[in-house]
C-alpha cells in the first residue's frame, strides 16, 4: 500500500433521523498511513458517521468515494467490506453463542470446506498474539462466556484480520472503553504500527490523552458538523476541550475538595470473598469511594455482592440503606430497551408513584422532565424509545434513575465508559452535590481522573483489596503500583 | 481436574444426558426386564418421529422463532403418506415437497413482514390440520411397505464373545444418526455458524453481509424437511393414519429442545441434546407407568420431570457467576 492515497472521502453527508438533524453536510478524508482521531460530544454525530462509513446507515444527502470512485449509489457494508474498510463499533457485534473462531468465519465468507474452523481459529489466533499479547483467549471459547474486555478483544483482532480482501481503514469506535490501561496501550501501538506500515485508521475516543498520542490528524465534531481538523501536533488537551466546545475546567478544581474526617458508623461495609487479610471497604454516610485497579480484578462483583446484600443477608458485605445500581454494560444490565425513555427513568421509583392501585402516569412524565432538562438529555421527547438516544445520552438516563430513586447508596460499575469530557464533568459535579446532601457513591472506574473525584480509594487485584488509600494518600504511582505488584511473600 | 469436570459449562452440557441416564437406572431398577432389546425397542419406538419433530423444533428456535404448527404439519404428512404416497407416489411426493415449501415461504413471511412466529405457526397449524382432513377425513390409510419395513428394521446381531450376541435396537441407532447429522449440518458446517449467529446477534451477522432472510427460510426448510421426516416415521410404526395423530408434537418438541439444553432466545441449542431430550420424554412414560401412575396423571408426572431437569439447569446457571 502506498502512503498518501486517498481511501475514502466524503462529501457534505447529511442524516437525520425524525427531528434530530444527526450529519448536518459532513465532509472528511481519510488516506493511507494516517491515523485520524475524531472527537465530539456525545450526540455531536460521531457514531452516525462511522456507521455511513461502514455502509451500515445511507445518508439523506452526500457523496461517499472510495478509492476515488463514487459509490454513493451502491455503497453498503459488502461494499465497504470488499474495498477494504472495516469498522468495530461501540456496542460489541460478535454472536455470544458462538466460539471465537466462528465469529470470525461469520466476518470472513471465504473462510469455508473442510478445515475452515482450523483455519478460523488460526487466523483470529495470530492477529490477537499480534495486537494483544499473553492475551489467554482460546478460538473455542464461547464469546458469551468471555468478559467484556475480552470480547472487546476479540472484536478488535477480528476487524484486522484478513483473508481475501487486504484491510485498508478500520475505525476503531472508542475501542479502550473497556480495556485496561495495559490493553489499551498494547492496542494503540498496534495502531501505531499498522499506520505505519501503510494501514489507516479512524480513532474516534473521549481519552483526549489517546488520541493526541495517537493521531496525525485531528477533528472536531459538534452538531452534526467538522468544526476543526489540524494535525495532532497543534492541538494541545485544552484546545481540543476548547473547540468541542465545552468549557476547559481545570481538572485541579475537584482536587479542591477536602478529606472527611471518618467517623460514626459506616452505611456501607464489604469484604471480597477471596480476601484473606483483614481488608475490607467501608463506606461512610456522604463520602465517594472509589474501586480501582486493572480491569475485572473484582471490582464489579464486589458491587453486585453490595447490590444484593440490600435485599438479602450475606456473609460478604452488609448495607444499611437502599441501593441503586448505575450498570456499566449498559446493553446487557442496564436500558430496557423495549422501553420509552420515560419508563427508563422512572422504573426505580414506581413506589413513590402509586396513586391507588395505579402509577400515575402525570408524575412519571414530571419526573421524566425534570430530569431530562436537569442532566440535559438530548431528546425532543422523553416518550421517545431509549435506543432513539446516542450511547452517551442512554447512560445519562440511567443516571437519571439511580439519582431519582431513594436509594441512600449508589454503585457506579464504570458507568462513564465512552461518556464525553463535558458530560463527565456535568456528572462529576452532580456526584459531588450529592454526597454533599449525604448520599453515598461507591465508584469503580478505570480512569484515574475520576479516581480525583472520590474521598477514599481501595484498589483491587486479582478479586481481593490490595490498598486502602485515603483521599490525601492518592496518587497515580501508588495506584499503578498496587494494582501491577504481586503481594510480598 | 475435578474442577473442570464440575465446572458449570461442562455440568450443563451433561445435564441431558445425565437425566437420560438416571432415568433408564431408575426404569431398570422398577422392572429390570424392560432393559432388554425387545424392551428398548417397545420403549424407544416412538421416539423416532419425535426425536426428529423435535430438530425441527430447533431449527426453527435457533433463529429465535417458535413453531406451533409442527405436531399439525406431521399429522398432514402422516395423512399425505398413508393416502398418495400409498396410491400415487409422484402426487405424494410433490405434496411433501410442497409442505417443505410452504415451510420456507413461512419464514420468508416471518421476516419480511416482521410477524410474531407465534401467531403465523398458530395460524399454519389450523391450515396443516385442514388440509390433512381434506386428505383424509375419516381415520385409515395404509403405510407404504418400505417406511413399514424401514421402521420395523432389526440390525444383524453384533456377536460378543464369551458374552453373546449384542442386539441394537433399531431406535438407538436412529437417534444416534439424526443427532449426528443434525449436529454436522449445524453445529460443524461453516454455514450453520452463520445460522446460528442469526439467532445469537442478528444484526452483526447483517452487518458482516449476510442474508438474514435467507438464514429464516433454510431454517423453516429444514424444520419442514425434518417434520416430513417425522411423519414419515410415525406412518410407518403407526400402519394407518388419522389427521390429529401427532397433536402432542408441538408441545413435546418445544420441551424436548429445552430439555437438551437449548434455550428460547439467543441461538443457543444442542442437536444432541436435543435428540437425547426427545428421548427423554419418550421414557417418562413407560417409567411412569412402571411406577403404577394412572395415565390420567402420566402428562402432569411427565410436566414435574420436566421442571426438575430446568429447575437442576437453573441451578448450574447460578454457580457460574461465583466461580
Amino acid at each position: 500500500m502506498s502512503m498518501g492515497e486517498r481511501i475514502v472521502s466524503l462529501d457534505g453527508v447529511d442524516k437525520s433521523f425524525g427531528a434530530v438533524h444527526a450529519l448536518a453536510g459532513v465532509d472528511l478524508a481519510c488516506d493511507s498511513g494516517e491515523c485520524l482521531g475524531l472527537v465530539g460530544h456525545n450526540g455531536a454525530g460521531k457514531s452516525t458517521l462511522m456507521h455511513v462509513l461502514a455502509g451500515t446507515l445511507r445518508p439523506d444527502r452526500g457523496r461517499i468515494l472510495v478509492s476515488g470512485d463514487d459509490l454513493t449509489r451502491s455503497y453498503d457494508v459488502a461494499v465497504a467490506q470488499s474495498r477494504g474498510i472495516r469498522c468495530v463499533f461501540q456496542e460489541l457485534s460478535l454472536c455470544p453463542n458462538l466460539t471465537v473462531a466462528e465469529n470470525a468465519r461469520v466476518f470472513h465468507a471465504s473462510l469455508r470446506g473442510l478445515g475452515w474452523r482450523r483455519r478460523a481459529g488460526k487466523l483470529i489466533l495470530d492477529k490477537l498474539d499480534e495486537i494483544f499479547p499473553g492475551h489467554s483467549i482460546a478460538p473455542g471459547d464461547v464469546v458469551g462466556d468471555l468478559g467484556i474486555a475480552r470480547r472487546q478483544m476479540v472484536e478488535i483482532a477480528r476487524a484486522f484480520s484478513v483473508t481475501d480482501t487486504p484491510v485498508k481503514l478500520v475505525i476503531l469506535d472508542e475501542p479502550t472503553s473497556s480495556l485496561d490501561a495495559v490493553l489499551a496501550g498494547q492496542l494503540l501501538d498496534f495502531v501505531k504500527r499498522f499506520v505505519a506500515a501503510g494501514g489507516a485508521v479512524i480513532l474516534i475516543s473521549h481519552l483526549l490523552g489517546e488520541i493526541l498520542d495517537t493521531a496525525s490528524r485531528v477533528i472536531v465534531m459538534r452538531d452534526g458538523k467538522v468544526v476543526a481538523g489540524r494535525p495532532a501536533a497543534e492541538f494541545t488537551r485544552d484546545s481540543l476541550v476548547a473547540a468541542m466546545g465545552s468549557v476547559a475546567k481545570g481538572a485541579d478544581e475537584s482536587s479542591a475538595r477536602t478529606a472527611k474526617g471518618r467517623e460514626g458508623a459506616p452505611v456501607a461495609r464489604a469484604r471480597p470473598a477471596g480476601q484473606r487479610n483483614g481488608a475490607e471497604l467501608v463506606a461512610h454516610r456522604g463520602e465517594v469511594v472509589g474501586l480501582a485497579g486493572l480491569g475485572g480484578q473484582g471490582q464489579t462483583e464486589m458491587l453486585r455482592a453490595l447490590f444484593a446484600a440490600a435485599r438479602r443477608r450475606s456473609r460478604e458485605a452488609s448495607v444499611r440503606e437502599p441501593v441503586a445500581l448505575v450498570a456499566g454494560d449498559r446493553q446487557t444490565d442496564g436500558i430496557f430497551p423495549l422501553w420509552s425513555i420515560e419508563k427508563n427513568i422512572t422504573i426505580a421509583s414506581l413506589r413513590r408513584m402509586v396513586r391507588g392501585l395505579l402509577v400515575d402516569p402525570r408524575q412519571e412524565a414530571v419526573m421524566a422532565e425534570t430530569w431530562r432538562e436537569k442532566i440535559n438529555i438530548r431528546t425532543p421527547d422523553v416518550g421517545n424509545n431509549i435506543l432513539s438516544l446516542s450511547g452517551g445520552n442512554q447512560q445519562k438516563a440511567l443516571f437519571a434513575r439511580a439519582l431519582g430513586s431513594v436509594a441512600g447508596i449508589v454503585l457506579m460499575d464504570d458507568p462513564m465508559r465512552g461518556v464525553d469530557i463535558g458530560t463527565k464533568q456535568e456528572v462529576y459535579g452532580m456526584i459531588r452535590a450529592e454526597a454533599e446532601a449525604g448520599r453515598t457513591f461507591i465508584w469503580y472506574t478505570t480512569e484515574m481522573d475520576e479516581l480525583k473525584n472520590c474521598d477514599h480509594v481501595y484498589v483491587f487485584r486479582n478479586g481481593r483489596i490490595v490498598a486502602d488509600l485515603a483521599r490525601d494518600e492518592l496518587t497515580e504511582e501508588k495506584v499503578l503500583h498496587t494494582s501491577f505488584t504481586e503481594e510480598a511473600a | 481436574m475435578i474442577a473442570t469436570v464440575l465446572s458449570p459449562k461442562v455440568l450443563r452440557a451433561a445435564l441431558p444426558a445425565l437425566s437420560l441416564l438416571i432415568l433408564l437406572v431408575a426404569v431398570w431398577y422398577l422392572n429390570p426386564r424392560a432393559i432388554s432389546p425387545l424392551g428398548f425397542n417397545l420403549m424407544f419406538n416412538l421416539a423416532v418421529p419425535i426425536a426428529l419433530a423435535t430438530v425441527a423444533q430447533m431449527c426453527v428456535i435457533t433463529v429465535n422463532d417458535l413453531d406451533l404448527g409442527i405436531g399439525a404439519y406431521v399429522g398432514f404428512v402422516v395423512c399425505v403418506a398413508a393416502t398418495w404416497l400409498y396410491d400415487t407416489p409422484l402426487l405424494g411426493i410433490a405434496a411433501l415437497i410442497g409442505g417443505i415449501v410452504l415451510y420456507m415461504a413461512v419464514g420468508a413471511l416471518i421476516h419480511v413482514r416482521n410477524l410474531p412466529s407465534i401467531v403465523v405457526t398458530l395460524g399454519m397449524s389450523f391450515v396443516w390440520l385442514g388440509l390433512a382432513i381434506l386428505v383424509l377425513p375419516t381415520p385409515g390409510g395404509k403405510a407404504p411397505e418400505w417406511l413399514a419395513a424401514l421402521m420395523k428394521y432389526k440390525p444383524p446381531a453384533i456377536p460378543i464373545p464369551g458374552w453373546g450376541d449384542l442386539q441394537i435396537p433399531f431406535p438407538i441407532i436412529a437417534a444416534v444418526v439424526i443427532a449426528i447429522v443434525a449436529h454436522v449440518l449445524l453445529m460443524r458446517t461453516s454455514y450453520g455458524s452463520i445460522l446460528r449467529g442469526s439467532g445469537g446477534n442478528p444484526k452483526a451477522i447483517e452487518r458482516a453481509g449476510w442474508s438474514l432472510l435467507k438464514t429464516k427460510v433454510v431454517m423453516f426448510g429444514a424444520a419442514g424437511f425434518f417434520g416430513m421426516l417425522a411423519g414419515l416415521a410415525l406412518i410407518g410404526l403407526t400402519t394407518s393414519a388419522q389427521a390429529n395423530v401427532a397433536e402432542r408434537y408441538t408441545l413435546l418438541s418445544i420441551a424436548g429442545v429445552i430439555l437438551g439444553g437449548g434455550y428460547f432466545v439467543g441461538g443457543r441449542v444442542s442437536p444432541v441434546g436435543a435428540v437425547i431430550g426427545a428421548m427423554t420424554l419418550t421414557l417418562s412414560l413407560p417409567f411412569l407407568t412402571f411406577l403404577k401412575i394412572p395415565p390420567d396423571w402420566q402428562i402432569g408426572a411427565q410436566g414435574a420431570i420436566l421442571i426438575v431437569v430446568l429447575a437442576l439447569r437453573a441451578i448450574i446457571d447460578r454457580l457460574g457467576p461465583q466461580q
